[in-house]
């Protein structure tokens, strides 16, 4: 690796380099990245085998009802549990197998980005983390470089979704659902209000984008009945499907008023409606040119760059691909070599590519995400994973990375030449202090895990 | 664990001595008081906690959620039964509890409510550091009296006073001279430098074979490490410790039940696991908000305003609840849903900082929550 610029494409916006990855980029890193750039992105070719969520939704929930009925043994549904999980996990293995062999980094960057952005996660909830990483490859792997209002309605009424934030249990108080319940059990509203808020919150607008508790509650009303056809209430004998599913009588009638506009009642269209207004809204450009700003730049990115990214999604209507190139074409993002901290999974996953390895074990990537605690798709909360530094780097968690990288450096071949491996993956960046101190190591082992464990590796 | 503090403490080598601050040797520590901070993160249901089983609002409230055989403290407040440990700490008068408490945060988010609650600014994102770091600083022994436990550091620990920290790992230890090599790399790179100068300071609890069963919870296994790191005459003396999991919109008392257990049984191993320390212990339970007083159509609850913070520890004035209670009436309840916050956190924060671990008012006043008008509760202590 030669210029500074080769190395910010790969580190910033790759994943770290594979063997010989820098010869291709060296020529034109900026066009490198925007090649990588497709309306409609492939579903990588490993993982277009696994089960749709679909099917994963439907068995999950048929197993769900059995129970309830007490129609099928224990141990038959606990081994239809066990597959589905077992499933997730093969899913998650291949997708950081494929992030580990793809020569285009980039696109996961922002898979994992939208990803992290829209976050469904298994922490604590194990059917969510059945369907999460069918969830990534349907819902946000086909938008990255769409429209953001596409991406927005696919994550809002893919079930993954509706199940996690719990909007397939909201009911409107005045639909049919609503009102017999009422008679029935005395519980008078039985709205919950948690995807509406958290749709507001981290997905459109962000918390300070100018809506009110009101505004919450009118909006979780618009998306009553959105839900999935795995759930079937009683006396319902529908089959089953995993697919979205309104539920007309979950609905709250009438219309609507959110951030003083009304919407009139039609539906399913309602809350539509109101998703791309929220998708256009001037407090989501800004909101999501800040959380990319972020996530490219600094930690506090300059406001130049947030407030261009901005325009740029309200001028194109929240064209993904157009604001993904205004990313690529600030200045900002080539000035700094490293400002940012890899997350613990981009880590390892650098040091993979780093190693030009292939055929892995689950044990190979289970040990060290457990380690660092940085397991996919179980992230802590709806928010996601952190995008400071301090949140990646503390003495636990930097020993920890460490560790790791000292023993993953021990399985590297004996034969490698460090000084070459260091000018291979940080050649342009490395300070004289990383140069003197590796070549100063008492083995080779231990010089390339100086080299995995130099800031200049666990930058970008 | 155990090398790196062998490391640490023969690092008479030349190579290392620069690398280390002054803070970072073992001194006795200056305070015996202990403060345990233990963050529920997702909002706890605080009258599922503090049980005011007899008032006929909570019953018509909560139809199918209402705790029916809670642990009487008298004729209207009972204990979640989980909380059986706790039921005892109450009757030794090692106990209090605060209803209707919370930050001066009024909004709904849980981001926003956690960092208000850990910065002490009065705003969310109003500060980049954490209130009890800042108070930290205002006693002598400074940042050697934190302790984070856990991967990460929590942001009410984080800034300029550098904390111990632990948590488990199960990888294979570094040897001396990788780390001394490694301190020279990172010297220039102050994130890296930093967390590795604290990392090879980082206390080590010789924890027995705790195993991993499933009972033994996160939690549990934390506060069991956290008391044996503090209960020794240089330990740290000001630990915060994390649980997720408490934003219960639905199936809220199966899985409450099991949250439960695992706070009462990790107070009552900290009773046990800090011996002689337990009479200088305030251990505070607190959470970034709580939850509507009726139940949703899910037998769970939404975000609420008004929560409910415990305090035990030998050094509690207890076998009591504190504050004001505003009532479960319809006129009582904040935008017609939620318990009103008539108590706060802030004065309880402040009690302890002020009776408790002896940080002058001015400092508080000054530097950990400044702008924050309120007076420390008193009484507690």
């Amino acid at each position: 690796m030669k210029t500074l610029a080769t190395y910010i494409a790969i580190n910033r916006f790759g994943l770290g380099p594979r063997p010989e990855e820098a010869d291709a980029v060296e020529k034109d890193p900026k066009k490198w990245i925007k090649a990588q750039i497709k309306r409609s992105p492939e579903t990588p070719t490993s993982l277009k085998a696994f089960m749709p969520s679909e099917e994963i939704v439907r068995l999950s929930g048929t197993a769900r009802a059995e129970k309830k009925q007490n129609k099928s043994s224990r141990q038959k549904i606990d081994k239809l549990k066990s597959s589905l999980r077992e499933n997730a996990v093969r899913e998650t293995f291949a997708r950081t197998e494929h992030m580990i062999a793809t020569d285009t980094p980039f696109v996961e960057r922002m898979v994992m980005f939208w990803s992290n952005h829209f976050t469904v996660s298994g922490a604590g909830k194990g059917n969510i983390f059945y369907v999460a990483p069918a969830y990534e490859r349907e819902a946000i792997r086909p938008h990255i470089f769409g429209k953001f209002e596409d991406l927005l309605i696919a994550v809002v009424q893919h079930p993954a979704m509706l199940t996690y934030l719990d909007n397939h249990k909201s009911i409107g108080p005045h639909s049919r659902m609503g009102i017999n319940r009422s008679f029935k059990t005395g519980v008078k509203s039985g709205l919950n209000e948690n995807l509406a808020r958290e749709i507001l919150e981290l997905h459109t607008l962000g918390v300070n984008g100018g809506y009110t508790q009101a505004d919450v509650i009118e909006f979780a009303k618009s998306i009553t009945g959105w839900s999935h056809g795995a759930i079937r209430q009683n006396r319902d004998y529908r089959p089953m499907h995993g697919r979205f599913e309104f539920k007309k009588n979950f609905h709250e009638p009438d219309s609507k008023n959110i951030l003083g506009k009304k919407y009139r009642e039609k539906g399913v269209k309602t809350g539509e409606a109101v998703l791309k207004d929220l998708a256009r809204h001037p407090s989501t450009a800004r909101f999501i040119a800040t959380k990319l700003a972020r996530h490219f730049i600094a930690d506090d990115p300059p406001d130049r760059a947030v407030t261009r990214l901005a325009e740029v999604f309200t001028k194109t209507n929240g064209d993904l691909a157009d604001v993904t190139k205004a990313l690529i074409e600030l200045d900002e993002v080539w000035t700094q070599a490293h400002p940012k901290i890899k997350t613990h999974y981009e880590l390892m996953v650098s040091a993979f590519r780093a190693s030009g390895r292939s055929g892995f074990k689950l044990k190979d990537f289970s040990v060290p995400l457990q380690a660092f605690a940085h397991v996919p798709f179980q992230a802590p909360s709806p928010a996601g994973w952190s995008d400071m530094a301090p949140d990646w780097i503390a003495p636990e968690s930097l020993l920890r990375r460490v560790e790791w990288l000292r023993q993953f450096a021990a399985t590297l071949p004996a034969n490698w030449n460090p000084q070459k491996f260091l000018d291979d993956v940080i050649g342009p960046v490395a300070t004289d202090e990383t140069r003197s101190w590796v070549s100063r190591a008492p083995s080779a082992d231990a010089a390339l895990a100086l080299i995995l464990s130099s800031p200049e590796f666990q930058r970008r | 664990m155990l090398d790196r503090r062998i490391f640490l403490q023969g690092s008479s080598a030349g190579v290392l001595a620069s690398a280390f601050g002054p803070g970072l040797a073992f001194a006795k520590a200056p305070t015996d008081k202990i403060f345990i901070m233990i963050i529920l993160r997702g909002g706890l249901d605080g009258l599922s906690t503090l049980v005011p089983y007899s008032d006929k609002d909570y019953l018509n409230r909560r139809p199918r959620l209402a705790i029916k055989n809670p642990l009487k403290l008298g004729g209207y407040f009972g204990l979640h039964p989980e909380l059986r440990g706790l039921h005892n700490l109450y009757q030794n008068n090692e106990l209090v509890l605060i209803p209707a408490i919370s930050t001066a945060y009024r909004l709904r988010s849980h981001f926003d409510g956690q960092n208000f609650l850990e910065n002490g600014a009065g705003r969310p994102f109003g500060a980049s550091d954490g209130w009890l770091n800042r108070a930290l600083s205002g006693l002598e022994g400074g940042g050697q009296l934190g302790l984070s436990v856990g991967p990460q550091i929590p942001l009410i620990l984080q800034g300029g006073e550098r904390v111990r920290t632990w948590a488990e790992s199960d990888l294979p230890e570094l040897s001396e001279g990788f780390m001394a090599s490694l301190s020279k790399i990172y010297a220039e790179d102050p994130i890296f430098a930093r967390a590795l100068q604290d990392a090879q300071g980082a206390p080590d609890p010789m924890l027995p074979n705790m195993g991993r069963r499933r009972r033994n919870t996160n939690l549990l296994r934390n506060a069991n490490a956290a008391a044996r790191i503090m209960a020794t005459k240089d330990g740290p003396r000001i630990a915060v410790i994390d649980s997720l999991g408490w934003d219960t919109h639905k199936n809220q008392n199966s899985r409450l039940s099991g949250l439960l257990r695992q706070v009462d049984e990790s107070v009552s191993a900290l009773k046990i696991a800090l011996r002689d320390y337990w009479k200088d212990t305030v251990i505070m339970v607190v959470s970034e908000f709580g939850r509507t007083v009726s139940e949703n159509a899910n037998q769970g609850t939404d975000h609420g305003t008004g929560g409910l913070c415990l305090m035990a520890g030998g050094a509690v004035k207890g076998g009591r609840v504190a504050g004001d209670w505003p009532g479960l009436g319809k006129r009582s309840l904040y935008e017609n849903r939620d318990l009103r916050a008539v108590n706060s956190l802030e004065s309880v924060f402040k009690s302890v900082l002020i009776s408790h671990l002896g940080v002058t008012d001015s400092h508080v006043a000054d530097h950990v929550f400044p702008g924050n008008k309120t007076v420390p509760m008193g009484g507690l202590l």
